[in-house]
C-alpha cells in the first residue's frame, strides 16, 4: 500500500541566560557536578522559585519572530513525575497559559517549493538533572547542574509529510534561534533537542493513524534516519495487518533503529495544575511592541536583502543565510573583496571545503573574513589567477601568512606583461612546431578542440602565472601565423 | 461518581505512597465523597467565568539574570546519605 507518513515535531531549546529560570545560580555547560546548583535547583523544602526576566524576554522575541500570538498573561503549571534527577518531584512546566500561541513559519525544500508549518505553541519550562548509569557500586549518580536550566520547548503542528520537511523545518527553528541569540544551537551538548511524532496513514485518508514518539534526538542526520526507520518499522507492522502501539521510543543510532521505552508507558499521568509558587505572568502591550520593534535581522529576510542587495542567487542566498554566522562571514569578505558573487562562491566552495574536512564551524576558521577578503582582491586586480588563488589560501589556511605575504614569498604574481607573454608563447610555438603545423591544416573545429593543449603549455611553460585573459588573443594570433 | 479501590491504589502508586488493604478501602470512600462534593459543584453554571489559577490579585516579580550564587556543593552533598565524585547517589533506576 502508498503510505503517507505524518510528522509533528517538539523542540527543546535551551536559553542562553546567564543563570537559571527559578535561581540565581549559573548555567555554564561541563562545570563540574553539583556545582551550579542552589536550594531552589535541589528542591529542599522551602525554597522558592524566582522568575528570569531575560527569558521571559526571549520567549516573547522567539514568538515574535514565528508570527506568533503571544499569551498576554501566562500561568506556570506543575508536571508531576517521579524521577531522581527531579528533586522536586515535579516539573515546572506551562500548560493552558502557554507564553507563545498559534503561529507558524516558511521552510524552502530541496527543490525550492516553499512550505508553511504551523507552531501550535511554544511554553517555558525548567529542564531535569541528570542520571549517570555507570557503575557507581550499583548505585546510579545525580547531577543537578542542568536542573531548573530555562527550556524553550516548540511544538509544531502535524504538518510535516516526509523525513526532509522534518529536518528543513528543524534547520529552520536552529537558524531562528541562532539568529534571535536565544539559544546557542549546540546541538552535541544538548542545547537542541527533538521528540519527533510518526504515525503513516494510506495516502488520501484524512484521520491520522496511531503515532510513536522518539524521544531525544540530537543531531540533524540522526533526526532523518531516526524517521526513515520509524517509518520503516511501522509499514511492516501496518503491511501484515498489524497495529501501531502508541508509546515513547527511543533511537539507537550505533545500530540504527527505534526500541521501545516501556518503562513509562503505564503511568503517563502527569495530574498537571496551577503552580502554587508562581503568580500568572502578566505582559503589558507596549513591552510585547518594544520586543518585536527590536528584532534582528532574521534568515528569511537575510535571504531576501542578500538577492537584491548582492544580486545573489536565490539558492546562494539561502546556503549562505542560514547561519548568523556565515552571513557575517560572507558580509565581511565581501565588503573587503569588493565583489560577492566572488566571495559567495569561495566561502561556499573553497572555505567551506576546509571546515567539511576538519569538522569546523565557520567561526573557528584558520583563514578569517578580512585575510580571505584579502586574497579575493588579488584574483580581482589580476595579480594572480583562480587557480593559483586556490594554492595561496591552502597556505593561508596552514599558517603562512596573509595573501599578499604568500603571494610575495613565492613569486606568484601573475604575469601581465604583453611583450614578456608573446615571447613566452612564440618559444611553446617553436618547441611544438608539428602540433602547429596541424592545427593550421585543421578545420574552425578541430581548431578549438586543440587551443587547450597549446594553453596548457603556455601555462605550464610560465608555472601558473601567465594571466589567461592576456594569453588567449595572443595566442589564437599567434597560431593562425 | 464512586471511585473503585483499583483507582485509589493508581493513585497512590503516581504519588509513591504506600497503602495497606485497610488504608485503600478508607481512602476509597473519603475520596469518594470529595468528588460528590465536586459533581454537587459541577451544577454552578460557569458560563464566561475564567478559571481562577491563583487566588491572589498579583502578578509575578521578575528577577534580573544574574548569577547571584556561589558553589555551596559541599554543604549539600553533607546532607545527603550516600555521594562519590561530587554526585548524589540513588538506587540504580534503569533495568
Amino acid at each position: 500500500m502508498n503510505w503517507e507518513v505524518v510528522i509533528g515535531l517538539e523542540i527543546h531549546a535551551q536559553l542562553s541566560t546567564k543563570s537559571k529560570l527559578f535561581s540565581g545560580a549559573a548555567t555554564s555547560f561541563g562545570a563540574e557536578p553539583n556545582t551550579n546548583t542552589t536550594l531552589v535547583d535541589l528542591g529542599m523544602p522551602g525554597a522558592l522559585p524566582v522568575f528570569n526576566k531575560e527569558a521571559l524576554r526571549m520567549a516573547v522575541m522567539f514568538g515574535k519572530a514565528v508570527n506568533a500570538e503571544i499569551g498576554m498573561t501566562s500561568v506556570f503549571a506543575r508536571k508531576n513525575y517521579f524521577y531522581p534527577d527531579l528533586p522536586k518531584g515535579y516539573q515546572t512546566s506551562q500548560m493552558d497559559h502557554p507564553i507563545v500561541g498559534k503561529g507558524h513559519l516558511d521552510i524552502t525544500l530541496e527543490d525550492g517549493t516553499v512550505k508553511r508549518v504551523g507552531i501550535t505553541r511554544a511554553h517555558l519550562e525548567e529542564d531535569a538533572g541528570k542520571s549517570l548509569h555507570e557503575d557507581f557500586h550499583g548505585m546510579t549518580g545525580i547531577d543537578l547542574n542542568r536542573s531548573s536550566t530555562p527550556l524553550l520547548e516548540i511544538v509544531s503542528e502535524p504538518d510535516m509529510r516526509s523525513a526532509k520537511e522534518a529536518v528543513a523545518y528543524v534547520k529552520m527553528i536552529h537558524s531562528i534561534v541562532t539568529y534571535l541569540g536565544i539559544c546557542d544551537g549546540n546541538m552535541a551538548e544538548g542545547s537542541m533537542r527533538c521528540d519527533i511524532n510518526i504515525s503513516l496513514r494510506p495516502k488520501g485518508q484524512q484521520e491520522f493513524g496511531t503515532r510513536t514518539e522518539i524521544k531525544n534526538v540530537n543531531s540533524f542526520r540522526f533526526i532523518e534516519r531516526a524517521i526513515y526507520t520509524e517509518i520503516e518499522r511501522q509499514a511492516d507492522i501496518l503491511e501484515d495487518g498489524g497495529k501501531i502501539v502508541q508509546e515513547t521510543r527511543l533511537y539507537d543510532p550505533d545500530k540504527d533503529e527505534t526500541r521501545s521505552m516501556r518503562s513509562k508507558e503505564d503511568a503517563n499521568d502527569y495530574r498537571y495544575f496551577p503552580c502554587p509558587d508562581l503568580l500568572p505572568i502578566e505582559l503589558t502591550q507596549a513591552y510585547v511592541d518594544e520586543i518585536a520593534a527590536n528584532l534582528p535581522e532574521l534568515p528569511a529576510q537575510k535571504a531576501e536583502r542578500f538577492m537584491t542587495e548582492y544580486k545573489l542567487s536565490e539558492y546562494d542566498a539561502g546556503v549562505i543565510s542560514a547561519t548568523r554566522a556565515m552571513a557575517d562571514y560572507f558580509e565581511e569578505v565581501t565588503k573587503a573583496a569588493g565583489n560577492a558573487k566572488l566571495a559567495a562562491n569561495w566561502v561556499m566552495g573553497e572555505l567551506s571545503k576546509y571546515l567539511n574536512t576538519e569538522g569546523k564551524e565557520i567561526t573557528e576558521s584558520n583563514v578569517s573574513a578580512e585575510q580571505l577578503g584579502g586574497l579575493l582582491v588579488r584574483i580581482e586586480d589580476n595579480t594572480i589567477n583562480g587557480n593559483t588563488a586556490k594554492s595561496v589560501l591552502q597556505a593561508m589556511w596552514e599558517g603562512q601568512g596573509s595573501a599578499d605575504e604568500i603571494i610575495e614569498a613565492k613569486g606568484l604574481k601573475q604575469v601581465t606583461d604583453t611583450g614578456a607573454i608573446e615571447t613566452m608563447i612564440q618559444g611553446v610555438l617553436e618547441a611544438n612546431a608539428a602540433q602547429v603545423e596541424q592545427f593550421r591544416a585543421s578545420d574552425e573545429d578541430k581548431q578549438k578542440k586543440m587551443i587547450g593543449f597549446f594553453m596548457g603549455q603556455v601555462m605550464k611553460a610560465s608555472q601558473g602565472k601567465a594571466n589567461p585573459g592576456v594569453v588567449t588573443p595572443i595566442l589564437n594570433k599567434l597560431l593562425k601565423g | 461518581m464512586s471511585l473503585e479501590k483499583q483507582d485509589v491504589l493508581k493513585i497512590a502508586h503516581l504519588a509513591r505512597l504506600a497503602l495497606d488493604d485497610n488504608d485503600a478501602e478508607q481512602y476509597q470512600h473519603s475520596l469518594t465523597s470529595v468528588l460528590d462534593l465536586v459533581e454537587q459543584m459541577q451544577s454552578v453554571d460557569t458560563n464566561g467565568v475564567e478559571p481562577l489559577s491563583h487566588p491572589l490579585e498579583a502578578k509575578q516579580r521578575l528577577r534580573d539574570d544574574v548569577v547571584t550564587e556561589d558553589n555551596r556543593r559541599e554543604a549539600f552533598l553533607a546532607n545527603a546519605p550516600q555521594t562519590e565524585a561530587g554526585l548524589f547517589l540513588v538506587p540504580k533506576v534503569i533495568d
